[in-house]
Protein backbone atom coordinates (compact mmCIF):
# COMPACT_ATOMS: atom_id res chain seq x y z
CA UNK A 1 0.00 0.00 0.00
CA UNK A 2 1.10 3.52 -0.74
CA UNK A 3 2.06 6.20 1.75
CA UNK A 4 -0.63 8.24 0.00
CA UNK A 5 -3.28 6.14 1.74
CA UNK A 6 -2.14 7.48 5.10
CA UNK A 7 -1.93 10.98 3.69
CA UNK A 8 -5.45 10.79 2.29
CA UNK A 9 -6.85 9.65 5.63
CA UNK A 10 -5.39 12.78 7.21
CA UNK A 11 -7.44 14.89 4.80
CA UNK A 12 -10.50 14.36 6.99
CA UNK A 13 -8.89 15.99 10.05
CA UNK A 14 -5.58 16.05 11.93
CA UNK A 15 -5.07 12.74 13.69
CA UNK A 16 -2.58 10.51 15.50
CA UNK A 17 -1.13 7.14 14.50
CA UNK A 18 -3.34 5.02 16.70
CA UNK A 19 -6.53 6.54 15.38
CA UNK A 20 -5.38 6.27 11.77
CA UNK A 21 -4.58 2.59 12.33
CA UNK A 22 -8.07 2.09 13.79
CA UNK A 23 -9.74 3.76 10.82
CA UNK A 24 -7.64 1.71 8.44
CA UNK A 25 -8.59 -1.50 10.27
CA UNK A 26 -12.28 -0.62 9.95
CA UNK A 27 -12.03 -0.01 6.22
CA UNK A 28 -9.88 -3.07 5.49
CA UNK A 29 -11.28 -5.58 7.96
CA UNK A 30 -9.27 -8.78 8.20
CA UNK A 31 -6.93 -7.58 5.45
CA UNK A 32 -5.56 -4.95 7.87
CA UNK A 33 -4.05 -7.69 10.04
CA UNK A 34 -0.87 -7.40 8.03
CA UNK A 35 -0.38 -3.76 9.02
CA UNK A 36 1.09 -3.09 12.43
CA UNK A 37 0.75 0.07 14.44
CA UNK A 38 4.54 0.40 14.32
CA UNK A 39 4.38 0.53 10.51
CA UNK A 40 1.92 3.38 10.79
CA UNK A 41 4.31 5.39 13.01
CA UNK A 42 7.22 4.71 10.69
CA UNK A 43 5.14 5.89 7.73
CA UNK A 44 4.08 9.06 9.54
CA UNK A 45 7.70 9.81 10.52
CA UNK A 46 8.74 9.39 6.89
CA UNK A 47 5.95 11.63 5.64
CA UNK A 48 6.98 14.26 8.20
CA UNK A 49 10.58 14.10 7.03
CA UNK A 50 9.39 14.54 3.45
CA UNK A 51 7.43 17.65 4.41
CA UNK A 52 4.06 16.13 3.52
CA UNK A 53 2.70 16.14 7.09
CA UNK A 54 3.46 18.34 10.08
CA UNK A 55 3.11 17.93 13.84
CA UNK A 56 0.47 19.96 15.65
CA UNK A 57 1.55 19.16 19.21
CA UNK A 58 4.57 19.46 21.47
CA UNK A 59 7.56 17.47 20.17
CA UNK A 60 8.09 15.72 23.55
CA UNK A 61 4.84 13.73 23.44
CA UNK A 62 4.59 9.93 23.13
CA UNK A 63 4.63 8.59 19.58
CA UNK A 64 1.01 7.39 19.74
CA UNK A 65 -0.14 10.82 20.82
CA UNK A 66 1.63 12.84 18.15
CA UNK A 67 -1.03 14.63 16.15
CA UNK A 68 -0.27 15.12 12.46
CA UNK A 69 -1.89 17.30 9.83
CA UNK A 70 -1.41 17.62 6.09
CA UNK A 71 0.94 20.30 4.78
CA UNK A 72 0.19 22.15 1.53
CA UNK A 73 2.58 19.77 -0.25
CA UNK A 74 0.78 16.82 1.36
CA UNK A 75 -2.57 18.16 0.21
CA UNK A 76 -1.24 18.49 -3.32
CA UNK A 77 0.06 14.90 -3.26
CA UNK A 78 -3.35 13.61 -2.14
CA UNK A 79 -5.06 15.46 -5.00
CA UNK A 80 -2.62 13.93 -7.49
CA UNK A 81 -3.17 10.48 -6.02
CA UNK A 82 -6.96 10.81 -6.26
CA UNK A 83 -6.77 11.54 -9.99
CA UNK A 84 -4.14 8.88 -10.71
CA UNK A 85 -5.62 5.99 -12.71
CA UNK A 86 -2.73 3.56 -12.45
CA UNK A 87 -4.01 0.17 -11.33
CA UNK A 88 -2.18 -2.59 -9.50
CA UNK A 89 -2.04 -5.64 -11.72
CA UNK A 90 -1.06 -9.19 -10.97
CA UNK A 91 2.05 -10.28 -12.81
CA UNK A 92 0.59 -12.87 -15.15
CA UNK A 93 3.58 -12.58 -17.47
CA UNK A 94 5.83 -14.24 -14.89
CA UNK A 95 3.65 -17.33 -14.56
CA UNK A 96 3.15 -17.41 -18.32
CA UNK A 97 6.92 -17.40 -18.83
CA UNK A 98 7.29 -20.14 -16.23
CA UNK A 99 5.07 -22.34 -18.40
CA UNK A 100 6.84 -21.42 -21.63
CA UNK A 101 10.31 -21.97 -20.12
CA UNK A 102 9.21 -25.23 -18.48
CA UNK A 103 8.00 -26.59 -21.82
CA UNK A 104 10.92 -25.32 -23.90
CA UNK A 105 13.64 -26.41 -21.49
CA UNK A 106 11.97 -29.62 -20.41
CA UNK A 107 12.13 -28.31 -16.83
CA UNK A 108 8.66 -29.38 -15.74
CA UNK A 109 5.29 -30.37 -17.10
CA UNK A 110 3.29 -27.16 -17.70
CA UNK A 111 0.05 -28.95 -16.85
CA UNK A 112 1.53 -29.99 -13.51
CA UNK A 113 2.55 -26.39 -12.80
CA UNK A 114 -0.94 -25.17 -13.69
CA UNK A 115 -2.52 -27.79 -11.40
CA UNK A 116 -0.31 -26.84 -8.47
CA UNK A 117 -1.04 -23.16 -9.00
CA UNK A 118 -4.75 -23.81 -9.28
CA UNK A 119 -4.80 -25.80 -6.06
CA UNK A 120 -3.08 -22.93 -4.32
CA UNK A 121 -5.53 -20.33 -5.67
CA UNK A 122 -8.53 -22.50 -4.77
CA UNK A 123 -7.22 -22.82 -1.21
CA UNK A 124 -6.86 -19.06 -1.01
CA UNK A 125 -10.35 -18.62 -2.43
CA UNK A 126 -11.74 -21.00 0.17
CA UNK A 127 -9.97 -19.02 2.90
CA UNK A 128 -11.25 -15.64 1.68
CA UNK A 129 -14.72 -17.14 1.22
CA UNK A 130 -14.75 -18.11 4.88
CA UNK A 131 -13.60 -14.64 5.84
CA UNK A 132 -16.35 -13.07 3.72
CA UNK A 133 -18.97 -15.17 5.52
CA UNK A 134 -17.77 -13.86 8.89
CA UNK A 135 -17.72 -10.24 7.75
CA UNK A 136 -20.67 -7.98 8.31
CA UNK A 137 -22.64 -7.54 5.09
CA UNK A 138 -22.36 -4.12 3.38
CA UNK A 139 -19.30 -3.10 5.41
CA UNK A 140 -16.33 -1.39 3.72
CA UNK A 141 -14.23 -4.47 4.40
CA UNK A 142 -16.80 -6.81 2.78
CA UNK A 143 -16.55 -4.79 -0.42
CA UNK A 144 -12.78 -5.15 -0.44
CA UNK A 145 -13.05 -8.90 0.17
CA UNK A 146 -15.49 -9.18 -2.73
CA UNK A 147 -12.80 -7.64 -4.94
CA UNK A 148 -10.25 -10.17 -3.72
CA UNK A 149 -12.70 -13.00 -4.45
CA UNK A 150 -13.43 -11.72 -7.97
CA UNK A 151 -9.71 -11.40 -8.70
CA UNK A 152 -9.04 -14.96 -7.59
CA UNK A 153 -11.95 -16.14 -9.74
CA UNK A 154 -10.50 -14.29 -12.74
CA UNK A 155 -7.07 -15.84 -12.15
CA UNK A 156 -8.63 -19.30 -11.88
CA UNK A 157 -10.43 -18.79 -15.19
CA UNK A 158 -7.20 -17.77 -16.83
CA UNK A 159 -5.48 -20.88 -15.42
CA UNK A 160 -8.30 -22.92 -16.90
CA UNK A 161 -7.63 -21.34 -20.31
CA UNK A 162 -3.92 -22.12 -19.84
CA UNK A 163 -4.74 -25.72 -19.05
CA UNK A 164 -6.82 -26.15 -22.18
CA UNK A 165 -4.16 -24.55 -24.37
CA UNK A 166 -1.23 -26.50 -22.90
CA UNK A 167 -3.13 -29.77 -22.99
CA UNK A 168 -3.80 -29.18 -26.68
CA UNK A 169 -0.11 -28.45 -27.30
CA UNK A 170 1.08 -31.55 -25.47
CA UNK A 171 -1.26 -33.78 -27.47
CA UNK A 172 -0.23 -32.18 -30.79
CA UNK A 173 3.44 -33.10 -30.31
CA UNK B 1 -26.74 -45.99 8.24
CA UNK B 2 -23.42 -46.56 10.02
CA UNK B 3 -23.06 -50.06 8.61
CA UNK B 4 -23.40 -48.78 5.03
CA UNK B 5 -20.35 -48.93 2.80
CA UNK B 6 -17.87 -46.06 2.69
CA UNK B 7 -18.30 -45.61 -1.06
CA UNK B 8 -21.68 -44.05 -1.69
CA UNK B 9 -21.45 -43.55 -5.44
CA UNK B 10 -19.47 -45.89 -7.65
CA UNK B 11 -19.29 -45.40 -11.40
CA UNK B 12 -17.09 -47.36 -13.77
CA UNK B 13 -16.95 -46.85 -17.54
CA UNK B 14 -20.18 -44.86 -17.32
CA UNK B 15 -21.61 -43.82 -20.67
CA UNK B 16 -24.72 -41.94 -21.69
CA UNK B 17 -25.86 -41.49 -25.27
CA UNK B 18 -28.80 -39.48 -26.49
CA UNK B 19 -30.31 -40.01 -29.93
CA UNK B 20 -29.00 -42.52 -32.46
CA UNK B 21 -27.30 -42.87 -35.81
CA UNK B 22 -25.95 -39.57 -37.11
CA UNK B 23 -27.79 -37.69 -34.40
CA UNK B 24 -26.05 -39.61 -31.62
CA UNK B 25 -24.70 -37.43 -28.83
CA UNK B 26 -22.36 -39.00 -26.31
CA UNK B 27 -23.08 -36.96 -23.18
CA UNK B 28 -20.92 -39.09 -20.91
CA UNK B 29 -17.96 -41.09 -22.06
CA UNK B 30 -16.21 -43.70 -19.91
CA UNK B 31 -16.56 -41.88 -16.62
CA UNK B 32 -15.07 -43.46 -13.48
CA UNK B 33 -16.06 -41.94 -10.17
CA UNK B 34 -16.15 -42.96 -6.52
CA UNK B 35 -17.71 -40.65 -3.96
CA UNK B 36 -17.08 -41.55 -0.33
CA UNK B 37 -19.56 -41.03 2.45
CA UNK B 38 -19.04 -37.55 3.90
CA UNK B 39 -17.13 -36.28 0.89
CA UNK B 40 -17.93 -33.08 -1.03
CA UNK B 41 -17.15 -33.29 -4.74
CA UNK B 42 -17.47 -30.35 -7.11
CA UNK B 43 -17.77 -30.87 -10.86
CA UNK B 44 -16.90 -27.98 -13.16
CA UNK B 45 -16.82 -27.65 -16.91
CA UNK B 46 -18.28 -25.67 -19.80
CA UNK B 47 -22.00 -25.88 -20.61
CA UNK B 48 -22.82 -29.11 -22.40
CA UNK B 49 -19.79 -30.99 -21.02
CA UNK B 50 -22.01 -33.64 -19.43
CA UNK B 51 -21.87 -32.55 -15.80
CA UNK B 52 -25.64 -32.23 -15.39
CA UNK B 53 -26.12 -35.57 -17.14
CA UNK B 54 -23.77 -37.12 -14.60
CA UNK B 55 -25.73 -35.57 -11.75
CA UNK B 56 -29.06 -36.78 -13.16
CA UNK B 57 -27.67 -40.27 -13.49
CA UNK B 58 -26.39 -40.35 -9.90
CA UNK B 59 -29.77 -39.02 -8.80
CA UNK B 60 -31.65 -41.79 -10.56
CA UNK B 61 -33.38 -39.35 -12.94
CA UNK B 62 -31.82 -41.03 -15.93
CA UNK B 63 -30.24 -44.40 -16.70
CA UNK B 64 -26.77 -45.15 -18.06
CA UNK B 65 -26.40 -46.38 -21.67
CA UNK B 66 -23.43 -48.50 -20.61
CA UNK B 67 -21.09 -49.02 -17.68
CA UNK B 68 -21.64 -49.57 -13.98
CA UNK B 69 -23.31 -47.15 -11.61
CA UNK B 70 -24.31 -47.87 -8.06
CA UNK B 71 -25.70 -45.36 -5.61
CA UNK B 72 -26.06 -46.24 -1.92
CA UNK B 73 -25.42 -49.86 -2.82
CA UNK B 74 -28.06 -50.04 -5.56
CA UNK B 75 -27.21 -50.61 -9.21
CA UNK B 76 -29.02 -47.82 -11.04
CA UNK B 77 -29.02 -49.49 -14.47
CA UNK B 78 -30.82 -52.58 -13.17
CA UNK B 79 -33.55 -50.92 -11.10
CA UNK B 80 -37.20 -50.90 -12.14
CA UNK B 81 -38.91 -47.51 -12.48
CA UNK B 82 -40.49 -48.10 -9.11
CA UNK B 83 -37.19 -49.02 -7.44
CA UNK B 84 -35.58 -45.97 -9.04
CA UNK B 85 -38.31 -43.77 -7.59
CA UNK B 86 -37.65 -45.30 -4.18
CA UNK B 87 -33.95 -44.60 -4.54
CA UNK B 88 -34.72 -40.92 -5.25
CA UNK B 89 -37.25 -40.70 -2.45
CA UNK B 90 -35.11 -42.38 0.22
CA UNK B 91 -31.49 -41.61 -0.58
CA UNK B 92 -31.25 -38.47 -2.70
CA UNK B 93 -31.76 -34.77 -2.02
CA UNK B 94 -31.79 -32.39 -4.97
CA UNK B 95 -30.96 -28.69 -5.05
CA UNK B 96 -31.56 -26.86 -8.33
CA UNK B 97 -30.40 -23.54 -9.74
CA UNK B 98 -33.98 -22.26 -10.05
CA UNK B 99 -34.99 -23.50 -6.55
CA UNK B 100 -38.12 -25.31 -7.87
CA UNK B 101 -40.20 -24.58 -4.78
CA UNK B 102 -43.97 -24.98 -5.07
CA UNK B 103 -45.27 -21.40 -5.21
CA UNK B 104 -48.61 -22.15 -3.56
CA UNK B 105 -47.06 -23.80 -0.50
CA UNK B 106 -45.38 -22.05 2.41
CA UNK B 107 -41.67 -22.60 3.14
CA UNK B 108 -42.65 -25.06 5.85
CA UNK B 109 -45.03 -27.00 3.59
CA UNK B 110 -42.41 -27.18 0.84
CA UNK B 111 -39.96 -28.75 3.29
CA UNK B 112 -42.57 -31.14 4.71
CA UNK B 113 -43.47 -32.61 1.37
CA UNK B 114 -40.52 -35.02 0.85
CA UNK B 115 -40.80 -36.17 4.47
CA UNK B 116 -44.50 -36.98 3.91
CA UNK B 117 -43.68 -38.80 0.68
CA UNK B 118 -41.00 -40.78 2.51
CA UNK B 119 -43.66 -42.04 4.91
CA UNK B 120 -43.49 -39.67 7.89
CA UNK B 121 -46.73 -38.85 9.71
CA UNK B 122 -47.93 -35.24 9.30
CA UNK B 123 -46.75 -34.53 12.85
CA UNK B 124 -43.30 -35.96 12.19
CA UNK B 125 -43.04 -34.12 8.88
CA UNK B 126 -43.95 -30.81 10.54
CA UNK B 127 -41.41 -31.36 13.32
CA UNK B 128 -38.74 -32.22 10.77
CA UNK B 129 -39.55 -29.14 8.65
CA UNK B 130 -39.40 -26.91 11.72
CA UNK B 131 -36.01 -28.31 12.74
CA UNK B 132 -34.60 -27.99 9.21
CA UNK B 133 -35.83 -24.43 8.73
CA UNK B 134 -34.14 -23.59 12.00
CA UNK B 135 -30.97 -25.22 10.73
CA UNK B 136 -30.99 -23.03 7.60
CA UNK B 137 -31.75 -20.01 9.80
CA UNK B 138 -35.25 -19.41 8.43
CA UNK B 139 -37.44 -20.41 11.37
CA UNK B 140 -39.08 -16.97 11.26
CA UNK B 141 -40.02 -17.41 7.59
CA UNK B 142 -41.74 -20.79 7.94
CA UNK B 143 -45.20 -19.45 7.02
CA UNK B 144 -44.00 -17.34 4.10
CA UNK B 145 -44.74 -18.21 0.50
CA UNK B 146 -41.70 -18.45 -1.78
CA UNK B 147 -42.72 -15.19 -3.49
CA UNK B 148 -42.21 -13.40 -0.15
CA UNK B 149 -38.63 -14.63 0.18
CA UNK B 150 -35.36 -13.39 -1.34
CA UNK B 151 -33.39 -15.59 -3.76
CA UNK B 152 -30.93 -16.64 -1.07
CA UNK B 153 -33.76 -17.49 1.33
CA UNK B 154 -35.55 -19.53 -1.33
CA UNK B 155 -32.42 -21.53 -2.00
CA UNK B 156 -32.02 -22.14 1.73
CA UNK B 157 -35.60 -23.44 1.87
CA UNK B 158 -34.76 -25.67 -1.10
CA UNK B 159 -31.73 -26.99 0.77
CA UNK B 160 -33.89 -27.70 3.83
CA UNK B 161 -36.31 -29.52 1.53
CA UNK B 162 -33.44 -31.56 0.06
CA UNK B 163 -32.62 -32.73 3.58
CA UNK B 164 -36.19 -33.54 4.59
CA UNK B 165 -36.00 -37.23 3.64
CA UNK B 166 -32.66 -37.57 5.47
CA UNK B 167 -30.86 -38.45 2.22
CA UNK B 168 -27.57 -40.30 1.94
CA UNK B 169 -26.38 -37.73 -0.60
CA UNK B 170 -27.35 -34.24 -1.74
CA UNK B 171 -26.91 -33.38 -5.41
CA UNK B 172 -26.79 -29.70 -6.28
CA UNK B 173 -26.98 -28.32 -9.82
CA UNK B 174 -25.62 -24.75 -9.96
CA UNK B 175 -26.98 -23.87 -6.51
CA UNK B 176 -25.63 -20.30 -6.67
CA UNK B 177 -26.35 -19.75 -10.37
CA UNK B 178 -29.36 -17.46 -9.77
CA UNK B 179 -28.02 -15.61 -6.73
CA UNK B 180 -26.22 -12.31 -6.18
CA UNK B 181 -22.86 -12.37 -4.48
CA UNK B 182 -24.07 -11.95 -0.89
CA UNK B 183 -26.81 -14.59 -1.27
CA UNK B 184 -24.33 -16.94 -2.93
CA UNK B 185 -22.12 -16.72 0.15
CA UNK B 186 -25.13 -17.44 2.40
CA UNK B 187 -25.78 -20.64 0.46
CA UNK B 188 -22.11 -21.47 0.30
CA UNK B 189 -21.75 -21.13 4.06
CA UNK B 190 -24.78 -23.31 4.61
CA UNK B 191 -23.53 -26.08 2.31
CA UNK B 192 -20.09 -25.92 3.90
CA UNK B 193 -21.62 -26.24 7.36
CA UNK B 194 -23.73 -29.24 6.31
CA UNK B 195 -20.69 -30.88 4.79
CA UNK B 196 -18.70 -30.27 7.98
CA UNK B 197 -21.46 -32.17 9.80
CA UNK B 198 -20.95 -35.19 7.56
CA UNK B 199 -23.27 -34.61 4.61
CA UNK B 200 -22.15 -36.12 1.30
CA UNK B 201 -22.41 -33.63 -1.53
CA UNK B 202 -21.94 -33.61 -5.28
CA UNK B 203 -22.15 -30.11 -6.68
CA UNK B 204 -22.15 -29.19 -10.34
CA UNK B 205 -21.11 -25.57 -10.67
CA UNK B 206 -19.56 -22.78 -12.70
CA UNK B 207 -18.80 -20.97 -9.48
CA UNK B 208 -15.16 -21.20 -8.36
CA UNK B 209 -16.19 -20.03 -4.90
CA UNK B 210 -18.23 -23.20 -4.39
CA UNK B 211 -15.66 -25.42 -6.05
CA UNK B 212 -13.06 -24.09 -3.61
CA UNK B 213 -15.03 -25.44 -0.64
CA UNK B 214 -15.10 -29.03 -1.96
CA UNK B 215 -12.78 -31.85 -0.95
CA UNK B 216 -12.27 -32.73 -4.56
CA UNK B 217 -12.71 -30.83 -7.80
CA UNK B 218 -13.36 -32.65 -11.06
CA UNK B 219 -13.10 -30.87 -14.41
CA UNK B 220 -15.12 -32.20 -17.31
CA UNK B 221 -14.98 -31.63 -21.06
CA UNK B 222 -16.90 -33.36 -23.82
CA UNK B 223 -18.44 -35.93 -21.51
CA UNK B 224 -15.19 -37.01 -19.87
CA UNK B 225 -13.16 -36.16 -16.76
CA UNK B 226 -10.07 -34.23 -17.77
CA UNK B 227 -8.67 -33.30 -14.40
CA UNK B 228 -9.10 -34.07 -10.76
CA UNK B 229 -7.76 -31.90 -7.94
CA UNK B 230 -7.81 -32.79 -4.27
CA UNK B 231 -8.34 -29.63 -2.27
CA UNK B 232 -8.47 -30.70 1.34
CA UNK B 233 -5.41 -31.37 3.42
CA UNK B 234 -2.14 -29.45 3.23
CA UNK B 235 -1.44 -26.02 4.53
CA UNK B 236 -4.13 -23.43 4.96
CA UNK B 237 -3.80 -20.13 3.24
CA UNK B 238 -3.06 -16.91 5.04
CA UNK B 239 -5.18 -13.90 4.36
CA UNK B 240 -2.21 -11.62 4.86
CA UNK B 241 -0.78 -12.85 1.58
CA UNK B 242 -3.68 -11.43 -0.44
CA UNK B 243 -2.51 -7.92 -0.31
CA UNK B 244 0.89 -6.49 -0.53
CA UNK B 245 1.40 -4.30 2.48
CA UNK B 246 5.15 -4.03 2.30
CA UNK B 247 5.12 -0.63 0.72
CA UNK B 248 3.36 0.95 3.66
CA UNK B 249 6.55 1.30 5.64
Amino acid sequence: MQQEVVLAMLAKEPSHGYELRTRLAKALGPVAEGISEAQMYVTLARLEKGGLVARLDAPAQRSDRKVYCLTAAGQERVTEWMSDVSWPRPDLAEFHMKLVAAAQGGLADPIGLIDAQRRDLLRRLREVGRTVMKEEKDSDAALLLEGIVLRLQADLRWLHACEIAWTKRSTQK
Amino acid sequence: MNDSPAVLVHAKGLRKDYGSGEGLVRALDMVDLDVNRGEAVAVMGPSGCGKSTLLHMIGGLDRPSAGELSVAGRRVGELSERALAHLRRDEIGFVFQAFHLIDELTAEENVELPALLAGCTPGEARARATALLEQVDLADRARHLPSMLSGGQRQRVAIARALANDPAIVLADEPTGNLDSAAAFEVLGLLEGLHANGLTLVIVTHDERIAATADRLISMRDGAFVDETRLTGGSRGNLGTFADWERLS
